[in-house]
């Protein structure tokens, strides 16, 4: 761990934090990467903010793979596995109700419990994962 | 407007996570390797963005309503249930072994990365699927 990326971790910590406060103070709504995807075809008033959030999200993934491509790292995990994984991480989300964004971010500032006990658990089962298949293969 | 404004947010959130180093899988796995080669530069990531959204969802939820909408949504929920320990302990598991999480997976999607289109398919059948036989 170098001081580089310390700050690098704070200073991209404090935009993620900016952006789910715009999308509070704007419309009302948690940055919960997941509940948005999820949901994002859903009617109502909310669709605009998913549609619109996700199109950020994903076309300022295009403007970093031109202008930062390094940032976008190789996968560590072979293509099945990846698969498997992102089942995984749809089914649990969406039964969990949240994710890094949604709970880690949002839920723990806004002193919720349960995003406090969702945070604890997905840490601990992500760490054991990491420990039982290597962190990379 | 209300689509420009949640695009900005979309995009400041994608830019903080390409340079937190969020975005980059074999991070992710290394700052999970506690018991190994443990890199725990990501914990600054959590630190950083909820200093500064603690702090400013306080300031802003004094608001009657948001400037876009007529009134604030945010969870409610309180109940901590096995729905909840289990979805959250199914997607670390996920998390572990791409290093993706749903917001990075999404960047990198748009940046051409093939494998997070792989992810982001498979996690839209894990959706799917939730929703359609664990619906809550």
């Amino acid at each position: 761990m170098s001081l580089a990326s310390i700050v690098q971790g704070l200073a991209g910590g404090a935009l993620i934090g900016l952006a789910c406060a715009l999308a509070l103070l704007a419309h009302g709504r948690i940055a919960g990467i997941s509940g948005i995807l999820g949901h994002a075809l859903d009617g109502g008033s909310a669709r605009r903010f998913r549609l619109g959030f996700l199109a950020g999200l994903i076309g300022a993934g295009a403007l970093v793979a031109l202008v930062a491509p390094s940032a976008l790292g190789e996968r560590v995990r072979g293509l099945p596995a990846i698969a498997l994984a992102g089942l995984l991480v749809g089914f649990g989300t969406t039964l969990g109700g949240g994710c890094t964004s949604g709970h880690g971010v949002c839920g723990v500032s806004h002193g919720s419990r349960r995003s406090i006990v969702a945070v604890l658990t997905f840490m601990t089962s992500a760490a054991i994962t990491v420990a039982v298949v290597g962190a990379r293969s | 407007m209300s689509f420009g404004i949640a695009a900005l947010a979309g995009a400041l959130f994608a830019v903080g996570l390409a340079i937190s180093g969020m975005t980059s899988p074999a991070k992710i796995t290394a700052f999970l390797d506690i018991g190994g080669a443990w890199d725990p530069a990501l914990a600054f990531v959590m630190v950083g963005a909820i200093a500064v959204y603690a702090s400013l969802q306080r300031i802003i939820r004094r608001r009657v309503a948001p400037v876009l909408a007529d009134r604030f949504h945010v969870p409610v929920a309180r109940r901590i249930d096995a729905r909840l320990v289990a979805g959250a302990a199914l997607f670390g598991v996920g998390w572990g072994v791409s290093g993706y999480c749903p917001g990075p997976a999404l960047v990198s999607l748009g940046g051409g990365t093939a494998s997070a289109l792989i992810f982001v398919v498979a996690m839209i059948g894990g959706v799917a699927f939730a929703r359609r036989f664990a619906p809550g």
